[in-house]
This record gives structure tokens, C-alpha cells and sequence, in this order.
């Protein structure tokens, strides 16, 4: 019961924060801050369904459901090893042809030297 | 010696990956596992001067920073979605790209860095030159975020001993 819960709310939030993803795609002025939007949808929304479904897999504790879970968590690993690679790809190629936003430096902390 | 961790590695994998326990299972992954032990055991920790302990140490530190690194796309991820979702958060869009400095010295641990700025929403890394990043920022305030909070922990779990 308690698990279900668990797994329903965790499913609420990627959800909505998908459909944020999505309306921030379709909201935002130019390439690069639609790139953000999308990006969130890579980590945050991602991560959370996929742990919802890996708590549902510990509904009968059994070794082949546990190893289920850790190959979720696998996926988790590969998506956020690559949800920013490409992303970061995505970004360069548009930085490298034209439309480059302002650039502003930040002056670094004075313990960071 | 890193090559039996190595090999213990590629092992827990079979497992996870074939799901079986039976004998011959368990015997086709300890051929595969030596079979990419022996062939490609030095592709997976390049410096091998460091000792297995600080290893364990650096993972244990590695996990720590795990944890803080989700609260933190947690945050931003609440930042992002509140711009994409409030009507008056448009107004707050700056997308800026902002240089900064970094103080790393390895590949490794500026790859890290440049990972979980991206994975960060709101912040994506264009590119590493030598030791200058080049970070594009959605707004102020995710800018601001970019502190080099993330840079002192990643020093402290990979170059603790250089300093």
C-alpha cells in the first residue's frame, strides 16, 4: 500500500515535470534556453519514473526482482551519462555556427584562485 | 591487482545483466569477464598509482557528492519549471554565457564537472578550453547557482591529495 503510494506520487512529479519540459520547449525565446527545457525532462522526470517503477518491482522481495532493480538503475546511469552529452552536443553545434548569446564574465570567489 | 578489481566489476555486471544462477551461467561469465579482463583491463583506471583504499575513499566521497548533486537538480529543476510555467516567469529568461575558471586539474574530474553542470537544468557546459569553461546560463538566478560550490566538492573527492 504504503509502496503504491510511493510509486503513484513518484510517477505524479516526472509527469508533470515532463509536461513543464514540454511547455518550456514551446515557450521559451530562443535554441539555447528551449535546450534547457528539454534538458530538464532528461534528468529530473527520468529518474523519477524510473525509480517508480523499480519500487514497484519490490512488491515480492525475490533475487531476479532485486536484479530487475539494478538494471534500472543502470538506465538511470546510461541517461545521465548521456541526457547531458547530447544535450552538451547540441548546444556546441549551435554555438559553433552563429547566434552566440552575450558573453559575461564572472568574477571568480576570492578562495577559488 | 586492478586487474582482479576489474574483473570482480565486469563479473557483478554479468550478473545483474544474465539474471540466471545456475552453473553454466555463472561459468560463461567468468570466461567473458576474464576474456575482457585480459584484453582491455588498462583501459579502465588510467592512473594506476593510486592505491585501492583511496580508491574505496574517493567512492565513498563520489556517493556523498551523489546525494548532493540530486537535491541540487532537484532545485534547479523547481527554478526551470517555475520559468516555464508561470506566466511571469518568462520575464526572468537572461540566457547569458558565463566564463569561469576552474582549478581542476585532471581530465577526469573537469569531465565530472562539466556533467553535473549540464546535468543541472538551467545550465548547460559549450565547452572546456584547458581550464576555462564556457557555461550557458537560462536566467540571474541560475547563474548565480554557479558559486563553485560544485568545484570545491569535486576537488575535495579527487584531488584531496595533491594539496
Amino acid at each position: 500500500m504504503i509502496l503504491n503510494i510511493a510509486c503513484l506520487a513518484l510517477l505524479t512529479i516526472g509527469v508533470v515535470i515532463f509536461f513543464g519540459a514540454v511547455i518550456g520547449v514551446l515557450r521559451f525565446p530562443d535554441f539555447y534556453s528551449r535546450m534547457h527545457a528539454a534538458g530538464i525532462s532528461d534528468t529530473m522526470s527520468t529518474i523519477s519514473l524510473l525509480t517508480a517503477f523499480a519500487l514497484f518491482q519490490l512488491h515480492d522481495l525475490s533475487w531476479p526482482n532485486l536484479l530487475v532493480v539494478g538494471k534500472i538503475f543502470f538506465i538511470v546511469a546510461f541517461i545521465s551519462l548521456t541526457g547531458p552529452t547530447s544535450t552538451h552536443a547540441l548546444m556546441h553545434a549551435g554555438y559553433q555556427r552563429r547566434n552566440r548569446p552575450p558573453v559575461r564574465k564572472q568574477e571568480p570567489d576570492e578562495d577559488m584562485t | 591487482m586492478y586487474s582482479i578489481l576489474v574483473f570482480i566489476l565486469l563479473f557483478i555486471v554479468w550478473i545483474v545483466f544474465s539474471g540466471k544462477f545456475d552453473w553454466f551461467h555463472l561459468t560463461l561469465g567468468i570466461f567473458s569477464a576474464s576474456f575482457v579482463t585480459y584484453f582491455s583491463s588498462d583501459l579502465y583506471f588510467t592512473d594506476r598509482t593510486i592505491g585501492l583504499l583511496e580508491r574505496l575513499g574517493q567512492l565513498y566521497r563520489f556517493c556523498r557528492y551523489l546525494f548532493w548533486l540530486l537535491y541540487q537538480i532537484l532545485l534547479a529543476n523547481l527554478h526551470v519549471l517555475r520559468l516555464a510555467l508561470w506566466r511571469k516567469g518568462l520575464k526572468d529568461v537572461v540566457p547569458t554565457i558565463i566564463r569561469i575558471k576552474t582549478r581542476l586539474q585532471s581530465n577526469y574530474a573537469r569531465y565530472v564537472l562539466a556533467n553535473s553542470i549540464t546535468l543541472t537544468p538551467g545550465t548547460v557546459t559549450l565547452r572546456i578550453e584547458e581550464d576555462i569553461l564556457f557555461v550557458h546560463a537560462i536566467s540571474r538566478k541560475a547563474a548565480a547557482s554557479l558559486d563553485g560550490e560544485m568545484e570545491r566538492r569535486i576537488a575535495d573527492i579527487f584531488e584531496r591529495a595533491k594539496r
